[in-house]
């Protein structure tokens, strides 16, 4: 495979799969990809009718990432419709903050199946589709709270930490099916997820933050989107962390 | 090409400098960018005799002497009033061990890495402040993330360059200057072409993907550095290896 000149329509007559697509940055990675052009098929444990409206995707399946079965739908979904797919982003997240000794099993068993089995269900799922066509692109949505010891998030950094060691993994079992697997660390990003936080520490979050302000969505989209399109043809394997410098320091 | 030419470039109307871009990787990112609409001031030790692309201006220049980037810099700065990215790529391969080494070879090495990006960084950094931010990408290598045996000057220089970026993107972030490295595997340039085929062949072997990379590869992951697309990016060092350092 070669390197390809993209620009917009990078995405032109290949078929993405996006999970937590229902909103947030879900719902801005799918309609990028469907403005590049792509053939979009929404994933969200979620009813997504109003998704649908909002991105212009011809198909949601309602399921949860933890469950093989709900792959193998979200699969055929895409399989009938188009016959292949290129780009998988397992973007689905669950994150409630909450120190070691609060978390507890039901909390880190929550966000394992979520976080970590999930896009390893995903990925053994796509993986036999992809190898048909001659290869694809997947982009685990991990987090620099996978990247350092991130206080008073313990079972989501462990499970951001696992899906960076699984994404290496993939790359380099598939790597010989022409299938690349990459991860994309945000940082602290303006979405739902931190509203879930304490407004002081999103505030010493940004002020330890180098560019000195909280990300878009648009900007993991803009990253996910570059790892996701043959631009990044030559890479896999790799890390591309999103957060204004906050873990260079 | 009407079309074409009516697109709005991801580049578009932004001042570029950057170095080696005669040759290999350079080039392919000098041409990357201008597709994409930039004005880039092509720096290299030697100039080519063909006519560059539109908007491409070639300037002979040793990265490694002050004065050379003060009158390049000076001359984008009179033509443009501005230097939005800067791509510190000019390199010399060199295989020798700590102990074959010369004291020639090493300063060289030194010289043209890690001397020559930061006196690109010291010219251009006050201006990308002055202007309210701008973009640096510094060439490093996987070299200088992780061991292969050999070339141990070449090392020493790709490893400060990934040090220097990071220390650079925490200083320069609050003037919005932002600072990044690549990290490539094997690719395909006159500098690899020239090697002993024994350690090409063994560095593919190596790379999961099975293939050496392509300039275009490179200049592709330049161009997200450089545009706005990576705009809350700054310190990392993206490695475009065919998954070299996964496993």
């Amino acid at each position: 495979m070669t390197a390809a000149r993209g620009g917009t329509g990078r995405f032109e007559g290949r078929v993405a799969l996006v999970t937590g697509a229902a909103a947030g940055q879900g719902a801005a990675t799918a309609r990028r990809l469907i403005a590049e052009g792509a053939d979009v098929i929404l994933g969200d444990i979620e009813e997504g009718r109003q998704v649908r409206r909002r991105t212009d995707a011809e198909a949601t399946v309602v399921f949860d990432v933890c469950e093989e079965d709900g792959w193998q739908r979200f699969v055929a979904a895409a399989l009938d419709r188009h016959g292949r797919i290129d780009v998988l982003i397992n973007n689905a997240g669950a994150y409630e903050p909450r120190p070691l000794e609060e978390t507890g099993t039901e909390l880190a068993m929550r966000l394992f199946r979520t976080n970590q089995l999930g896009p390893m269900l995903g990925m053994a799922a796509v993986a036999p589709v992809m190898r048909r066509t001659g290869g694809g692109s997947i982009v685990n949505i991990s987090s620099t709270a996978g990247l350092l010891g991130a206080a008073g998030i313990a079972a989501y950094s462990a499970t951001k930490w696992a899906l960076r060691g699984l994404s290496k993994v993939a790359a380099a079992e598939l790597a010989d099916d022409g299938i690349r697997v990459n991860c994309v660390l945000p940082g602290l990003i303006d979405t739902a997820m931190a509203g879930l936080n304490r407004p002081a520490f999103n505030r010493a979050q940004i002020a330890r933050t180098p560019l000195r302000r909280i990300g878009a969505a648009e900007e993991v989209v803009a990253a996910t989107c570059f790892l996701a399109s043959d631009e990044s043809s030559y890479v896999t394997g790799a890390e591309l962390v999103v957060d204004g410098g906050a873990t260079v320091g | 090409m009407a079309e074409r030419e009516e697109r709005i470039g991801r580049l578009h109307r932004q001042v570029a400098i950057v170095t080696g871009g005669a040759s290999g990787i350079g080039r392919a990112i000098v041409e990357r960018f201008a597709e994409e609409g930039a004005i880039v001031y092509c720096l290299d030790l030697e100039v080519a005799v063909h006519e560059p692309p539109p908007r491409v201006r070639v300037r002979q220049a040793d990265v490694s002497r002050a004065s050379d980037w003060t009158a390049v810099v000076e001359e984008a700065m009179d033509d443009y009033g501005r230097v939005d990215v800067l791509v510190n790529n000019a390199g010399i391969g060199t295989w020798e061990t700590a102990t074959e080494l010369s004291e020639e070879t090493w300063q060289r090495v030194i010289d043209v890495h890690q001397k020559g990006s930061w006196l690109g960084l010291r010219e251009v950094l006050p201006k990308m402040v002055a202007q309210g931010g701008g973009s640096v990408i510094n060439m490093s290598s996987i070299c200088g993330l992780v061991a292969r045996p050999e070339a141990f000057a070449y090392h020493a220089a790709k490893g400060a360059l990934t040090s220097m970026t990071r220390n650079a993107a925490v200083t320069y972030a609050p003037s919005a200057v932002r600072v990044n490295a690549i990290a490539p595997g094997f690719i395909v340039t006159p500098l690899t072409n020239v090697q002993d085929a024994a350690i090409n062949d063994e560095f593919i072997a190596r790379t999961p993907l099975g293939h050496a990379g392509s300039p275009l590869d490179i200049a592709n992951g330049a161009l997200y550095l450089a545009s706005h697309e990576s705009r809350f990016v700054t310190g990392i060092t993206l490695a475009i290896d065919g998954g070299y350092l996964a496993q």
